[in-house]
């Protein structure tokens, strides 16, 4: 029983973030824009993890700027253009529609676009045509392949 | 045309998987750096030397030299294998600056006074703040500002003998025929 309930708690347990006590801010309101921004900014150091997630020392100081950035007043939007006039749009966890990123943005859907033209040109299936009946040949081939059965 | 309906997918994986093969031998830490044809950020540092002048983005901009800035630390091994190399290029004449990245100073100067130092100059920047300026993502990595103040090349990870053949020191070669020019 306890196993299960651990289990259970195990399977409930979501990413805590790294943010460590010290590095919140004293006002929950920006607190809580601190962590929305935080969540989609890439750590450059461990690349697959937001700076929210991870315990890399680069991502402590890049949670701390842009708590820094919010208490001197900026908007969410100016703190990720902060971040990204340093580090780039990869730091963007949502990358941003460009030349580039393009077939990114458009890829899956020119992919399922392709797919359903085909899908609708694509003659019906064999299924959903109307069964012709049999003509005298087609009856003379079955009579020939079974007829020690039919004359039993 | 029925053919071309079950090879068409055939030619897309292929050209996935070398699409795939292609990204097999990139570095991923190789960043594009945002830095690039921008002016060298603001920062101003303590010498890491106390008494030494210290080391701000203004006049490193200034004087009109082409240069290379290095962000080193003391705990940084990739930085110990690159500094036989910094050496060579400082005796050589390449201007070079250091900036000691998120480094216990005291760490810093016995790192320096255990080799030679190739740096004209040492900013100390213990917390990191000057590094994030630059979007410095680790050590070491090199940055090569023009004789306008313009980064114009950033290179990250240690600099060896092919890096600097192939990429950094045509690159000086080019930015001081620009300055001369």
């Amino acid at each position: 029983m306890k196993h299960r309930l651990v289990f259970a708690a195990l399977l409930l347990a979501t990413a805590a973030g790294a943010v460590e006590p010290g590095e919140q801010l004293a006002d929950p309101a920006l607190e809580t824009r601190a962590r929305a921004i935080s969540t989609e900014l890439r750590c450059v150091q461990c690349q697959n993890q937001t700076i929210d997630e991870s315990n890399a020392p680069l991502a402590r100081d890049l949670r701390v700027i842009v708590r820094e950035r919010l208490l001197a007043g900026d908007s969410d939007e100016e703190v990720v253009a902060f971040v990204q006039a340093r580090y780039g749009d990869f730091v963007l966890l949502k990358p941003p529609f460009s030349a580039e990123t393009a077939i990114l943005w458009i890829g899956p859907f020119a992919v399922l676009a392709l797919a359903g033209y085909w899908l609708a040109r694509r003659p019906r299936s064999a299924a959903a045509a109307e069964p012709q009946p049999l003509t005298a040949e087609d009856e003379a081939q079955v009579d020939a392949a079974l007829g020690h059965v039919r004359k039993d | 045309m029925k053919r071309a309906v079950f090879l068409a997918p055939l030619g897309l994986l292929l050209l996935l998987l070398l699409a795939f093969a292609m990204g097999l031998g990139r570095d991923p830490k190789e960043l594009p750096s945002a830095l690039v044809g921008q002016p060298l950020p603001a920062f101003a540092l303590d010498a890491l030397e106390p008494g030494s002048a210290p080391l701000a983005s203004a006049a490193l901009a200034k004087d009109g030299e082409p240069k290379l800035i290095n962000v080193f630390a003391s705990w940084c091994t990739s930085c110990r294998a690159e500094h036989g190399k910094l050496v060579q290029l400082a005796a050589e004449g390449v201007p070079i600056y250091g900036i000691d990245w998120k480094d216990e100073p005291a760490a810093g100067r016995a790192y320096l006074a255990e080799r030679s130092n190739p740096f004209r100059a040492v900013g100390s920047d213990p917390s990191g703040r000057a590094g994030v300026e630059l979007g410095v993502t680790g050590t070491p990595e090199t940055f090569l500002i023009d004789g306008k103040g313009v980064v114009r090349m950033r290179h990250a990870g240690p600099i060896d003998e092919q890096v600097w053949q192939t990429k950094l020191g045509p690159m000086l070669e080019q930015l001081r025929a620009e300055a001369r020019a």
